[in-house]
Protein backbone atom coordinates (compact mmCIF):
# COMPACT_ATOMS: atom_id res chain seq x y z
CA UNK A 1 0.00 0.00 0.00
CA UNK A 2 0.98 3.42 -0.63
CA UNK A 3 2.14 5.68 2.19
CA UNK A 4 -0.74 8.03 2.86
CA UNK A 5 0.24 11.70 1.77
CA UNK A 6 0.95 14.70 4.55
CA UNK A 7 -1.78 16.40 2.75
CA UNK A 8 -3.90 15.69 -0.33
CA UNK A 9 -4.10 19.08 -1.48
CA UNK A 10 -6.99 21.52 -2.48
CA UNK A 11 -10.57 20.61 -2.20
CA UNK A 12 -12.18 23.02 -4.43
CA UNK A 13 -15.78 24.06 -4.24
CA UNK A 14 -18.00 25.79 -7.29
CA UNK A 15 -21.19 27.18 -7.11
CA UNK A 16 -23.31 27.54 -10.26
CA UNK A 17 -26.34 28.81 -10.49
CA UNK A 18 -29.46 28.05 -13.44
CA UNK A 19 -30.45 31.20 -14.94
CA UNK A 20 -32.42 32.79 -17.85
CA UNK A 21 -29.78 32.72 -20.88
CA UNK A 22 -28.04 35.79 -21.20
CA UNK A 23 -29.23 35.89 -24.86
CA UNK A 24 -32.90 35.75 -23.97
CA UNK A 25 -34.82 39.11 -24.23
CA UNK A 26 -36.45 38.65 -20.81
CA UNK A 27 -40.61 39.48 -20.35
CA UNK A 28 -42.06 40.71 -17.18
CA UNK A 29 -45.14 37.90 -16.19
CA UNK A 30 -48.72 39.22 -16.32
CA UNK A 31 -48.96 39.35 -12.84
CA UNK A 32 -46.13 42.36 -12.70
CA UNK A 33 -44.26 39.82 -9.57
CA UNK A 34 -41.66 38.96 -11.54
CA UNK A 35 -40.16 37.62 -14.99
CA UNK A 36 -41.06 34.93 -17.31
CA UNK A 37 -38.08 32.43 -16.57
CA UNK A 38 -39.91 29.36 -18.39
CA UNK A 39 -37.56 30.11 -21.18
CA UNK A 40 -34.11 28.73 -22.01
CA UNK A 41 -31.97 28.45 -19.56
CA UNK A 42 -28.55 27.72 -18.56
CA UNK A 43 -25.70 28.16 -16.29
CA UNK A 44 -24.87 32.01 -15.15
CA UNK A 45 -21.85 32.53 -17.26
CA UNK A 46 -19.55 33.85 -14.53
CA UNK A 47 -20.11 30.78 -13.22
CA UNK A 48 -18.81 29.04 -16.47
CA UNK A 49 -15.49 31.06 -15.75
CA UNK A 50 -15.22 29.53 -12.29
CA UNK A 51 -15.39 25.94 -13.55
CA UNK A 52 -13.50 26.81 -15.84
CA UNK A 53 -10.45 27.92 -13.19
CA UNK A 54 -10.88 24.99 -11.90
CA UNK A 55 -10.55 22.65 -13.93
CA UNK A 56 -7.52 24.83 -15.19
CA UNK A 57 -6.04 24.50 -11.62
CA UNK A 58 -6.10 21.01 -11.81
CA UNK A 59 -4.23 21.07 -15.79
CA UNK A 60 -1.72 22.47 -14.12
CA UNK A 61 -1.37 21.31 -10.96
CA UNK A 62 -2.34 17.77 -11.38
CA UNK A 63 -1.40 16.04 -8.04
CA UNK A 64 -2.44 19.12 -5.81
CA UNK A 65 -6.14 19.09 -7.04
CA UNK A 66 -8.12 16.19 -4.85
CA UNK A 67 -11.41 16.88 -5.75
CA UNK A 68 -13.19 19.90 -7.57
CA UNK A 69 -17.39 19.63 -6.55
CA UNK A 70 -20.00 21.47 -8.18
CA UNK A 71 -22.40 23.05 -6.13
CA UNK A 72 -26.25 24.24 -7.09
CA UNK A 73 -29.03 25.63 -4.64
CA UNK A 74 -32.19 25.63 -7.12
CA UNK A 75 -35.14 23.54 -8.54
CA UNK A 76 -34.75 20.08 -9.72
CA UNK A 77 -33.86 21.76 -13.29
CA UNK A 78 -30.43 22.94 -11.74
CA UNK A 79 -29.36 19.52 -11.99
CA UNK A 80 -28.61 20.51 -16.22
CA UNK A 81 -25.90 22.94 -14.66
CA UNK A 82 -24.18 20.24 -12.32
CA UNK A 83 -24.25 18.10 -15.34
CA UNK A 84 -22.74 20.59 -17.85
CA UNK A 85 -20.19 21.70 -14.86
CA UNK A 86 -19.56 17.89 -14.30
CA UNK A 87 -18.73 17.75 -18.18
CA UNK A 88 -16.44 20.45 -18.00
CA UNK A 89 -14.32 18.10 -15.38
CA UNK A 90 -15.73 18.74 -11.97
CA UNK A 91 -15.43 15.55 -10.35
CA UNK A 92 -18.77 15.39 -8.45
CA UNK A 93 -21.96 17.18 -7.80
CA UNK A 94 -24.10 17.98 -4.69
CA UNK A 95 -27.57 19.28 -5.48
CA UNK A 96 -29.69 21.53 -2.89
CA UNK A 97 -32.37 21.24 -4.00
CA UNK A 98 -35.65 23.51 -3.55
CA UNK A 99 -39.19 23.85 -4.40
CA UNK A 100 -39.65 25.41 -8.18
CA UNK A 101 -41.02 28.49 -6.90
CA UNK A 102 -38.97 29.07 -3.49
CA UNK A 103 -37.00 32.79 -3.66
CA UNK A 104 -33.51 32.32 -2.14
CA UNK A 105 -31.55 35.69 -1.63
CA UNK A 106 -28.03 35.93 -1.70
CA UNK A 107 -27.55 35.66 2.20
CA UNK A 108 -29.51 32.37 2.23
CA UNK A 109 -27.20 31.18 -0.61
CA UNK A 110 -24.46 32.02 1.61
CA UNK A 111 -25.93 30.25 4.71
CA UNK A 112 -26.56 27.27 2.59
CA UNK A 113 -22.97 27.35 0.77
CA UNK A 114 -21.71 27.59 4.05
CA UNK A 115 -23.57 25.17 5.57
CA UNK A 116 -22.80 22.61 2.53
CA UNK A 117 -19.00 23.33 3.29
CA UNK A 118 -19.26 22.29 7.04
CA UNK A 119 -20.87 18.91 6.12
CA UNK A 120 -18.01 18.78 3.52
CA UNK A 121 -15.28 19.27 5.68
CA UNK A 122 -16.54 17.20 8.30
CA UNK A 123 -16.51 14.27 5.99
CA UNK A 124 -13.02 14.79 5.10
CA UNK A 125 -11.03 15.45 8.89
CA UNK A 126 -7.90 15.98 7.43
CA UNK A 127 -6.67 19.05 9.33
CA UNK A 128 -4.00 20.05 6.24
CA UNK A 129 -6.76 19.70 3.86
CA UNK A 130 -7.15 23.05 2.02
CA UNK A 131 -10.58 24.54 0.88
CA UNK A 132 -11.52 26.83 -1.58
CA UNK A 133 -15.19 28.29 -3.33
CA UNK A 134 -15.11 29.61 -6.45
CA UNK A 135 -18.44 31.82 -7.14
CA UNK A 136 -19.27 33.60 -10.42
CA UNK A 137 -18.82 37.71 -8.77
CA UNK A 138 -22.80 38.13 -9.81
CA UNK A 139 -25.82 35.92 -10.99
CA UNK A 140 -27.15 37.98 -14.30
CA UNK A 141 -30.66 37.14 -13.34
CA UNK A 142 -30.62 39.21 -9.87
CA UNK A 143 -27.53 41.89 -10.57
CA UNK A 144 -26.93 41.54 -6.74
CA UNK A 145 -23.03 40.97 -6.24
CA UNK A 146 -23.41 39.58 -2.55
CA UNK A 147 -23.29 35.88 -1.97
CA UNK A 148 -19.54 35.04 -2.59
CA UNK A 149 -18.36 38.09 -0.47
CA UNK A 150 -21.44 36.75 2.36
CA UNK A 151 -20.49 33.30 2.27
CA UNK A 152 -16.81 33.98 3.21
CA UNK A 153 -18.22 36.08 5.82
CA UNK A 154 -20.37 33.45 7.03
CA UNK A 155 -17.13 31.10 6.74
CA UNK A 156 -14.83 33.57 8.54
CA UNK A 157 -12.69 33.01 5.41
CA UNK A 158 -10.72 35.49 3.19
CA UNK A 159 -12.12 36.83 0.06
CA UNK A 160 -10.69 37.74 -3.51
CA UNK A 161 -13.93 39.41 -5.20
CA UNK A 162 -14.12 40.56 -8.98
CA UNK A 163 -10.64 38.12 -9.89
CA UNK A 164 -8.94 38.49 -13.38
CA UNK A 165 -5.75 36.38 -12.92
CA UNK A 166 -5.36 33.98 -9.88
CA UNK A 167 -1.30 32.70 -8.67
CA UNK A 168 -0.96 29.63 -6.10
CA UNK A 169 2.36 30.70 -5.10
CA UNK A 170 2.62 28.39 -2.76
CA UNK A 171 1.57 24.79 -1.63
CA UNK A 172 -1.80 23.98 -1.75
CA UNK A 173 -2.49 23.37 1.55
CA UNK A 174 -3.94 25.59 5.05
CA UNK A 175 -2.27 28.61 5.61
CA UNK A 176 -0.29 28.88 1.51
CA UNK A 177 -0.61 31.95 0.00
CA UNK A 178 -2.24 32.95 -2.81
CA UNK A 179 -2.01 36.00 -5.45
CA UNK A 180 -5.14 37.34 -7.10
CA UNK A 181 -5.31 40.43 -9.31
CA UNK A 182 -9.09 42.07 -9.06
CA UNK A 183 -11.03 44.30 -11.56
CA UNK A 184 -11.48 47.46 -9.48
CA UNK A 185 -12.79 50.77 -10.47
CA UNK A 186 -10.35 52.35 -13.02
CA UNK A 187 -7.87 49.59 -13.28
CA UNK A 188 -6.26 46.64 -11.48
CA UNK A 189 -5.03 45.30 -7.74
CA UNK A 190 -3.34 42.69 -6.03
CA UNK A 191 -3.43 40.87 -3.74
CA UNK A 192 -2.23 38.21 -1.44
CA UNK A 193 -4.71 36.01 0.47
CA UNK A 194 -4.73 32.90 2.47
CA UNK A 195 -5.71 29.33 1.79
CA UNK A 196 -9.11 29.02 2.68
CA UNK A 197 -10.29 31.52 0.62
CA UNK A 198 -13.34 32.52 -1.27
CA UNK A 199 -12.56 33.84 -5.34
CA UNK A 200 -15.49 35.13 -7.08
CA UNK A 201 -14.49 35.59 -10.91
CA UNK A 202 -14.75 38.28 -13.54
CA UNK A 203 -15.19 37.85 -16.93
CA UNK A 204 -11.15 38.38 -18.07
CA UNK A 205 -10.04 35.65 -16.02
CA UNK A 206 -10.58 32.61 -18.22
CA UNK A 207 -12.64 31.37 -21.95
CA UNK A 208 -14.67 28.70 -20.62
CA UNK A 209 -14.31 25.46 -22.52
CA UNK A 210 -17.40 23.54 -24.05
CA UNK A 211 -18.27 20.60 -22.83
CA UNK A 212 -17.00 18.14 -24.98
CA UNK A 213 -20.00 14.63 -26.12
CA UNK A 214 -17.73 12.03 -24.95
CA UNK A 215 -17.00 14.49 -21.50
CA UNK A 216 -21.22 14.89 -21.14
CA UNK A 217 -21.60 10.92 -21.69
CA UNK A 218 -18.88 10.38 -18.79
CA UNK A 219 -20.81 13.17 -16.75
CA UNK A 220 -23.82 11.03 -15.97
CA UNK A 221 -21.60 8.29 -14.31
CA UNK A 222 -20.07 10.85 -12.13
CA UNK A 223 -21.40 11.29 -8.42
CA UNK A 224 -24.16 13.06 -7.75
CA UNK A 225 -25.27 14.16 -4.00
CA UNK A 226 -28.76 15.72 -3.48
CA UNK A 227 -29.44 17.61 -0.24
CA UNK A 228 -32.35 19.55 1.14
CA UNK A 229 -32.75 22.52 2.81
CA UNK A 230 -34.25 19.97 5.98
CA UNK A 231 -30.95 17.93 5.75
CA UNK A 232 -29.10 21.42 6.42
CA UNK A 233 -31.30 22.50 9.36
CA UNK A 234 -31.97 25.74 7.22
CA UNK A 235 -35.85 25.63 6.39
CA UNK A 236 -36.16 29.00 8.31
CA UNK A 237 -32.69 30.42 7.99
CA UNK A 238 -33.07 30.11 3.74
CA UNK A 239 -36.75 32.21 3.82
CA UNK A 240 -36.72 35.28 1.99
CA UNK A 241 -36.42 38.73 3.56
CA UNK A 242 -37.28 40.87 1.12
CA UNK A 243 -40.91 41.00 -0.73
CA UNK A 244 -41.18 42.12 -4.41
CA UNK A 245 -44.22 44.27 -4.72
CA UNK A 246 -43.53 44.91 -8.38
CA UNK A 247 -41.47 44.25 -11.55
CA UNK A 248 -41.84 46.40 -14.32
CA UNK A 249 -40.28 47.47 -17.73
CA UNK A 250 -37.78 50.36 -17.22
CA UNK A 251 -39.03 53.51 -19.05
CA UNK A 252 -38.74 53.47 -23.02
CA UNK A 253 -36.30 55.45 -24.91
CA UNK A 254 -37.87 57.02 -27.80
CA UNK A 255 -35.08 55.90 -29.92
CA UNK A 256 -34.94 55.24 -33.71
CA UNK A 257 -34.34 59.06 -34.96
CA UNK A 258 -31.98 58.79 -37.73
CA UNK A 259 -29.99 61.74 -39.45
CA UNK A 260 -28.72 61.85 -43.00
CA UNK A 261 -25.34 63.46 -42.57
CA UNK A 262 -22.82 64.35 -40.49
CA UNK A 263 -23.77 67.85 -40.68
CA UNK A 264 -27.19 66.99 -39.68
CA UNK A 265 -26.04 65.30 -36.63
CA UNK A 266 -23.91 67.99 -35.41
CA UNK A 267 -27.18 71.32 -35.97
CA UNK A 268 -29.57 68.50 -34.40
CA UNK A 269 -26.74 68.26 -31.19
CA UNK A 270 -26.17 71.81 -31.14
CA UNK A 271 -30.05 72.45 -30.80
CA UNK A 272 -30.17 70.25 -28.06
CA UNK A 273 -27.38 72.23 -26.42
CA UNK A 274 -25.19 68.89 -26.26
CA UNK A 275 -22.36 70.13 -27.90
CA UNK B 1 -9.99 61.96 7.83
CA UNK B 2 -10.22 64.58 5.10
CA UNK B 3 -11.81 67.52 6.76
CA UNK B 4 -13.73 68.51 3.78
CA UNK B 5 -16.41 65.13 4.52
CA UNK B 6 -17.76 67.22 7.73
CA UNK B 7 -18.74 70.18 5.33
CA UNK B 8 -20.67 68.13 2.77
CA UNK B 9 -24.30 68.85 2.86
CA UNK B 10 -27.04 66.81 4.35
CA UNK B 11 -24.05 64.89 7.00
CA UNK B 12 -24.42 65.57 10.94
CA UNK B 13 -21.78 63.30 11.82
CA UNK B 14 -18.23 61.97 10.44
CA UNK B 15 -17.39 58.39 12.42
CA UNK B 16 -13.16 58.20 11.58
CA UNK B 17 -11.24 54.78 12.42
CA UNK B 18 -7.29 55.13 10.89
CA UNK B 19 -5.01 51.90 10.82
CA UNK B 20 -3.03 50.90 8.14
CA UNK B 21 -5.03 47.86 7.80
CA UNK B 22 -7.44 50.32 6.63
CA UNK B 23 -5.73 51.99 3.96
CA UNK B 24 -6.62 49.79 1.22
CA UNK B 25 -10.30 48.92 1.53
CA UNK B 26 -9.86 45.19 2.39
CA UNK B 27 -12.83 43.83 3.07
CA UNK B 28 -11.62 41.66 6.29
CA UNK B 29 -10.81 44.82 8.25
CA UNK B 30 -13.70 47.17 7.08
CA UNK B 31 -16.87 44.82 7.70
CA UNK B 32 -16.09 43.90 11.56
CA UNK B 33 -15.79 47.42 12.11
CA UNK B 34 -18.50 48.29 10.14
CA UNK B 35 -20.86 45.47 11.59
CA UNK B 36 -19.59 46.84 15.14
CA UNK B 37 -20.26 50.50 14.70
CA UNK B 38 -24.01 50.22 12.74
CA UNK B 39 -24.54 47.43 15.92
CA UNK B 40 -23.38 49.67 18.88
CA UNK B 41 -24.40 52.86 17.71
CA UNK B 42 -28.02 51.64 16.51
CA UNK B 43 -28.13 52.46 12.95
CA UNK B 44 -31.09 51.14 10.73
CA UNK B 45 -29.55 51.68 7.76
CA UNK B 46 -26.06 50.81 6.14
CA UNK B 47 -25.22 52.71 2.52
CA UNK B 48 -22.31 52.71 0.69
CA UNK B 49 -22.01 53.41 -3.72
CA UNK B 50 -22.50 49.90 -5.59
CA UNK B 51 -18.33 51.01 -6.44
CA UNK B 52 -16.01 48.40 -6.61
CA UNK B 53 -15.49 48.97 -3.23
CA UNK B 54 -19.00 49.22 -2.23
CA UNK B 55 -19.79 45.74 -3.69
CA UNK B 56 -16.97 44.32 -2.18
CA UNK B 57 -17.19 45.05 1.54
CA UNK B 58 -20.87 46.20 2.08
CA UNK B 59 -22.19 42.27 1.07
CA UNK B 60 -19.54 40.59 3.77
CA UNK B 61 -20.43 43.42 6.71
CA UNK B 62 -24.65 42.60 5.40
CA UNK B 63 -23.96 38.72 6.15
CA UNK B 64 -22.59 39.97 9.89
CA UNK B 65 -24.98 41.96 10.34
CA UNK B 66 -27.14 38.70 9.04
CA UNK B 67 -29.05 41.56 6.80
CA UNK B 68 -30.49 41.19 3.05
CA UNK B 69 -28.23 43.56 1.03
CA UNK B 70 -30.50 45.67 -1.53
CA UNK B 71 -28.01 46.44 -4.32
CA UNK B 72 -27.27 48.67 -6.65
CA UNK B 73 -30.83 51.07 -5.89
CA UNK B 74 -32.31 53.30 -8.37
CA UNK B 75 -34.64 55.06 -6.16
CA UNK B 76 -35.96 55.17 -2.75
CA UNK B 77 -39.57 54.80 -1.73
CA UNK B 78 -39.61 54.68 1.58
CA UNK B 79 -37.14 53.83 4.40
CA UNK B 80 -37.81 50.45 3.54
CA UNK B 81 -38.71 50.18 -0.29
CA UNK B 82 -36.18 50.89 -2.89
CA UNK B 83 -36.36 50.51 -6.83
CA UNK B 84 -33.43 48.25 -8.75
CA UNK B 85 -32.64 46.82 -11.56
CA UNK B 86 -32.30 43.48 -12.57
CA UNK B 87 -31.92 41.45 -15.56
CA UNK B 88 -29.17 43.85 -17.01
CA UNK B 89 -31.61 46.81 -16.24
CA UNK B 90 -34.39 45.13 -18.48
CA UNK B 91 -36.90 45.24 -15.58
CA UNK B 92 -36.92 47.44 -12.59
CA UNK B 93 -38.18 45.40 -9.20
CA UNK B 94 -39.82 47.34 -6.60
CA UNK B 95 -38.41 45.38 -3.27
CA UNK B 96 -39.58 45.78 0.41
CA UNK B 97 -36.84 44.57 2.87
CA UNK B 98 -38.60 43.17 6.71
CA UNK B 99 -35.04 43.16 7.79
CA UNK B 100 -34.09 45.79 11.33
CA UNK B 101 -30.51 46.59 9.43
CA UNK B 102 -30.49 47.38 5.56
CA UNK B 103 -28.14 47.66 3.95
CA UNK B 104 -28.11 49.02 0.34
CA UNK B 105 -25.56 49.76 -2.13
CA UNK B 106 -27.07 52.94 -4.51
CA UNK B 107 -26.36 53.32 -8.40
CA UNK B 108 -24.16 56.81 -8.26
CA UNK B 109 -25.95 57.64 -12.01
CA UNK B 110 -29.38 57.69 -10.07
CA UNK B 111 -29.31 59.97 -7.48
CA UNK B 112 -28.37 64.02 -7.66
CA UNK B 113 -24.94 65.23 -5.84
CA UNK B 114 -24.54 66.31 -1.98
CA UNK B 115 -23.31 69.48 -2.40
CA UNK B 116 -19.46 69.57 -1.06
CA UNK B 117 -20.27 72.61 1.01
CA UNK B 118 -22.53 74.16 3.42
CA UNK B 119 -22.82 71.07 6.18
CA UNK B 120 -21.32 71.18 9.60
CA UNK B 121 -21.09 67.97 10.90
CA UNK B 122 -18.85 66.42 13.73
CA UNK B 123 -15.60 64.60 13.50
CA UNK B 124 -15.68 61.76 15.88
CA UNK B 125 -13.04 59.39 16.24
CA UNK B 126 -13.86 55.65 16.76
CA UNK B 127 -11.68 53.00 17.65
CA UNK B 128 -9.78 50.91 15.33
CA UNK B 129 -10.36 47.11 15.69
CA UNK B 130 -7.48 45.27 15.85
CA UNK B 131 -8.39 41.60 14.09
CA UNK B 132 -5.50 40.85 11.81
CA UNK B 133 -6.39 40.58 8.37
CA UNK B 134 -5.93 37.94 6.41
CA UNK B 135 -5.43 39.34 3.33
CA UNK B 136 -2.82 42.18 2.24
CA UNK B 137 -2.81 44.63 -0.19
CA UNK B 138 0.40 44.15 -3.07
CA UNK B 139 -0.87 46.83 -5.39
CA UNK B 140 -2.34 48.50 -8.09
CA UNK B 141 -2.17 49.47 -11.72
CA UNK B 142 -4.69 52.33 -11.95
CA UNK B 143 -5.10 53.97 -15.59
CA UNK B 144 -3.51 57.35 -16.02
CA UNK B 145 -5.45 59.58 -17.76
CA UNK B 146 -5.77 63.07 -17.92
CA UNK B 147 -9.64 62.68 -19.43
CA UNK B 148 -12.54 62.84 -17.62
CA UNK B 149 -13.82 60.35 -15.21
CA UNK B 150 -15.83 57.68 -17.06
CA UNK B 151 -18.04 56.80 -14.16
CA UNK B 152 -18.78 60.96 -13.57
CA UNK B 153 -18.31 62.28 -17.23
CA UNK B 154 -21.01 64.51 -18.54
CA UNK B 155 -19.92 63.26 -22.21
CA UNK B 156 -18.67 60.07 -23.42
CA UNK B 157 -17.27 58.55 -26.40
CA UNK B 158 -17.31 54.80 -26.59
CA UNK B 159 -15.57 52.58 -29.21
CA UNK B 160 -16.75 49.03 -30.39
CA UNK B 161 -15.44 45.98 -32.81
CA UNK B 162 -15.93 47.67 -35.98
CA UNK B 163 -12.67 49.93 -34.65
CA UNK B 164 -10.38 46.78 -35.92
CA UNK B 165 -7.47 47.98 -33.57
CA UNK B 166 -5.91 49.63 -30.50
CA UNK B 167 -4.44 51.76 -33.32
CA UNK B 168 -7.27 53.07 -34.79
CA UNK B 169 -9.04 53.48 -31.11
CA UNK B 170 -7.02 55.87 -30.40
CA UNK B 171 -6.95 57.46 -33.59
CA UNK B 172 -10.53 58.05 -34.66
CA UNK B 173 -12.22 57.69 -30.98
CA UNK B 174 -9.75 59.42 -28.45
CA UNK B 175 -9.63 62.77 -30.63
CA UNK B 176 -12.83 62.95 -30.56
CA UNK B 177 -13.32 62.70 -26.86
CA UNK B 178 -11.01 65.35 -26.24
CA UNK B 179 -12.56 67.53 -28.77
CA UNK B 180 -16.15 67.31 -26.77
CA UNK B 181 -14.07 67.32 -23.72
CA UNK B 182 -15.70 63.49 -22.96
CA UNK B 183 -14.62 60.16 -21.30
CA UNK B 184 -13.33 57.57 -23.69
CA UNK B 185 -15.22 54.62 -23.00
CA UNK B 186 -15.18 50.58 -24.89
CA UNK B 187 -17.96 47.91 -25.99
CA UNK B 188 -16.81 44.54 -24.06
CA UNK B 189 -15.85 43.31 -27.69
CA UNK B 190 -13.23 46.28 -28.10
CA UNK B 191 -11.97 45.31 -24.89
CA UNK B 192 -11.56 41.87 -25.11
CA UNK B 193 -9.88 42.30 -28.91
CA UNK B 194 -7.20 44.75 -26.80
CA UNK B 195 -8.36 47.69 -28.71
CA UNK B 196 -9.14 49.63 -25.13
CA UNK B 197 -8.56 48.33 -21.81
CA UNK B 198 -10.87 46.71 -18.91
CA UNK B 199 -11.33 49.96 -16.79
CA UNK B 200 -13.12 51.53 -20.21
CA UNK B 201 -15.67 48.61 -20.57
CA UNK B 202 -19.92 50.03 -20.28
CA UNK B 203 -21.85 47.28 -19.97
CA UNK B 204 -23.31 44.96 -17.32
CA UNK B 205 -20.20 43.35 -16.38
CA UNK B 206 -18.20 47.12 -16.44
CA UNK B 207 -18.71 50.54 -15.32
CA UNK B 208 -23.15 51.69 -15.26
CA UNK B 209 -23.10 55.41 -16.88
CA UNK B 210 -25.65 57.89 -17.63
CA UNK B 211 -23.89 61.11 -19.10
CA UNK B 212 -25.39 64.16 -21.16
CA UNK B 213 -24.54 62.47 -24.14
CA UNK B 214 -23.41 59.16 -24.96
CA UNK B 215 -21.43 58.39 -28.30
CA UNK B 216 -21.51 55.06 -29.67
CA UNK B 217 -19.34 54.34 -32.42
CA UNK B 218 -18.85 50.93 -34.22
CA UNK B 219 -21.02 49.18 -31.23
CA UNK B 220 -23.95 46.92 -32.55
CA UNK B 221 -25.66 47.38 -29.22
CA UNK B 222 -25.75 44.05 -27.50
CA UNK B 223 -27.99 44.07 -24.36
CA UNK B 224 -25.38 43.83 -22.31
CA UNK B 225 -23.89 47.02 -23.28
CA UNK B 226 -27.07 48.47 -23.28
CA UNK B 227 -26.87 47.98 -19.75
CA UNK B 228 -24.68 50.49 -19.31
CA UNK B 229 -25.70 52.92 -20.76
CA UNK B 230 -29.24 53.17 -21.80
CA UNK B 231 -29.93 56.11 -19.07
CA UNK B 232 -27.88 58.50 -21.14
CA UNK B 233 -29.49 61.55 -22.19
CA UNK B 234 -28.93 61.61 -25.63
CA UNK B 235 -27.49 59.10 -27.18
CA UNK B 236 -25.89 58.94 -30.30
CA UNK B 237 -25.20 56.05 -32.78
CA UNK B 238 -22.47 55.79 -36.02
CA UNK B 239 -22.82 52.66 -37.31
CA UNK B 240 -22.80 51.24 -40.92
CA UNK B 241 -25.34 48.21 -40.16
CA UNK B 242 -28.34 49.99 -40.36
CA UNK B 243 -29.93 47.11 -38.50
CA UNK B 244 -27.66 46.92 -35.81
CA UNK B 245 -29.36 47.07 -32.20
CA UNK B 246 -27.97 50.16 -31.16
CA UNK B 247 -30.21 52.61 -33.03
CA UNK B 248 -33.46 51.43 -31.33
CA UNK B 249 -32.64 53.45 -28.41
CA UNK B 250 -30.63 55.87 -30.70
CA UNK B 251 -32.00 59.44 -30.13
CA UNK B 252 -29.65 60.64 -33.19
CA UNK B 253 -29.20 57.47 -35.72
CA UNK B 254 -26.00 58.33 -38.20
CA UNK B 255 -25.98 54.83 -40.89
CA UNK B 256 -22.13 55.81 -42.09
CA UNK B 257 -18.61 54.09 -42.30
CA UNK B 258 -17.33 55.40 -39.46
CA UNK B 259 -14.08 56.12 -40.97
CA UNK B 260 -15.15 58.83 -42.73
CA UNK B 261 -17.63 59.73 -40.25
CA UNK B 262 -15.67 60.67 -37.48
CA UNK B 263 -13.13 62.59 -39.22
CA UNK B 264 -15.70 64.44 -40.33
CA UNK B 265 -17.74 65.15 -37.19
CA UNK B 266 -14.21 65.80 -35.36
CA UNK B 267 -13.72 68.47 -38.03
CA UNK B 268 -17.27 70.15 -37.47
CA UNK B 269 -17.38 69.77 -34.17
CA UNK B 270 -13.46 71.72 -33.39
CA UNK B 271 -14.94 74.51 -35.53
Amino acid sequence: MLPTPAHQGLSLLVGVKRCVDYAVKIRIRPDGKGVDTDVKNSMNPFDEIAVEEAVRLREKHKDEISRIAAVSIGPAKAADVLRQALAMGADDAIHVEVGKDAVLEPLAVSKILAAVTAKEMEKNADEKEAWAWHLGKQAIDDDASQTGQMLAAKLNWPQATFASKLDFKGKFAKGEKVEVTREVDGGLATVETTLPFVLTTDLRLNEPRYASLPNIMKAKKKPFQKLTLKDLGLEEDAKPRLETLEVKEPPKRQGGAKVGSVDELVSKLQEAGRI
Amino acid sequence: MHSSSTRVSGLSKVLHASGDKYASSLPEPLAPLLQELVSSKGYTHLIAGHTAVGRDVLPRAAALLDSSQVSDIVAVHSEDTFERPIYAGNAIAKVKTSDKIKVITVRGTAFDKAALEGGSAQAEAVDAKDAESPTTFLGEKINQSSRPDLATAPRVVSGGRALKSAENFEKYIEPLADALNAAVGASRAAVDAGYADNALQVGQTGKIIAPELYVAVGISGAIQHLAGMKDSKTIVAINKDEEAPIFQIADLGLVADLYNAVPELLEKVKK
